[in-house]
């Protein structure tokens, strides 16, 4: 990666900014960071070009806007990133599924084996 | 676009984004299309490179270092390279002092030029004609709006920014806070300081002890 953060994504505008407080990103769940993280390096790894992730992530804000659903910035972020790279091949949907129920198996499981450690499964920062 | 967070169908909404991120990472990785420690040091970037904490650094060591202060006013752009941070586009960077007597403000009146590798991205009302346009003819009563009665004893000097130039302001370091060390101080130097419409403030537990 360039080691630099590209102009592109953080000067996102309007209904598209990455929510911020006194200029910094804000990230409300550790997830949200993951999310964020995962599109941008997708991007820098030439997965797509970053226009065609703001356009999705437009196209997704407006669509829950129109329906009155109340999900956060980085759950329509996560919705979009899913579609887009289902869109470009990826994955597929069968999969994507497939792992998501695995993890919550996982996590499930997790629980059961090790409550004494509740927070394990948190990337914090 | 504030949210509520209470209802348990939020929350698990909550636990399926988090879920669901989990997998599309693992599943990426899976395949070799990313790395863990990529996304690591992309988020650790964004989320330092994105803010003023650059911009709060030379603030902070100009209060704490005479010699680098001077510096500073001499010639902003070599004094902020020490640090490691380079201008804008090679924008010579200048650097305004408030003193008792002066306060400094900062706008583009053309555009939105702004010193972002110091002070991170420029807020949205730092773009809007709004502002562009008042802030030079009533910078008092656009800093009232802000919050900050400024009294009319104080001259205020507002300065218009441009490819060439990109301009930061050097606020008053906040009384009460001469035995804190430059890493204390850092932490209270805000964006909305740095450009001049807000004033820095001493950490509560300072405040009105005097």
């Amino acid at each position: 990666m360039a080691g630099t953060t590209d102009r592109r994504i953080a000067n996102m505008d309007e209904q598209l900014a990455l929510p911020r407080k006194n200029g910094e990103l804000v990230f409300e769940a550790p997830w949200e960071a993951r999310a964020f993280g995962l599109a941008v390096a997708l991007n820098e790894n030439g997965l797509y070009p970053w226009r065609d992730f703001s356009q999705g992530l437009a196209t997704e804000i407006a669509t829950a806007e129109q329906k009155g659903i109340s999900s956060s910035y980085y759950e329509r972020w996560l919705t979009s990133l899913e579609k887009l790279v289902i869109d470009k091949g990826l994955m597929t949907r069968e999969e994507l599924d497939a792992w998501t129920a695995k993890q919550a198996l996982n996590e499930h499981d997790d629980h059961h084996h090790h409550d004494d450690h509740t927070h394990h499964n948190l990337h914090v920062h | 676009m504030p949210h509520e967070h209470h209802g348990s169908e939020h929350i698990q909404a909550e636990i399926d984004a988090a879920l669901r991120t989990k997998a599309l990472e693992a599943l990426l990785v899976e395949k070799g299309l990313i790395t863990t420690d990529v996304i690591d040091e992309i988020v650790r970037l964004y989320e330092q490179d994105i803010g003023p904490l650059n911009g709060a650094k030379v603030v902070a060591k100009a209060w704490t270092d005479p010699a680098y202060k001077q510096r500073l006013l001499e010639d902003g752009t070599a004094a902020i390279a020490e640090l490691g941070f380079t201008g804008s586009q090679g924008a010579e960077m200048v650097v305004l002092e408030d003193t008792p007597t002066v306060h400094n403000v900062v706008v583009c009146t053309l555009c939105s030029c702004y010193p972002w590798p110091i002070l991170g991205l420029p807020p949205t009302w730092y773009k809007s004609f709004a502002y562009r346009s008042r802030v030079v003819r009533e910078p008092r009563v656009v800093l009232r709006e802000f919050g900050w009665e400024l009294p009319e004893s104080i001259e205020i000097r507002v300065w218009d920014s441009n490819s060439e130039v990109r301009y930061m302001v050097l606020p008053e370091r906040p009384a009460g806070t001469e035995h804190l060390s430059e890493g204390e101080l850092m932490p209270l130097v805000t964006r909305d300081a740095m450009i001049g419409v807000a004033k820095v403030e001493a950490p509560q537990a300072l405040q009105g002890g005097e």
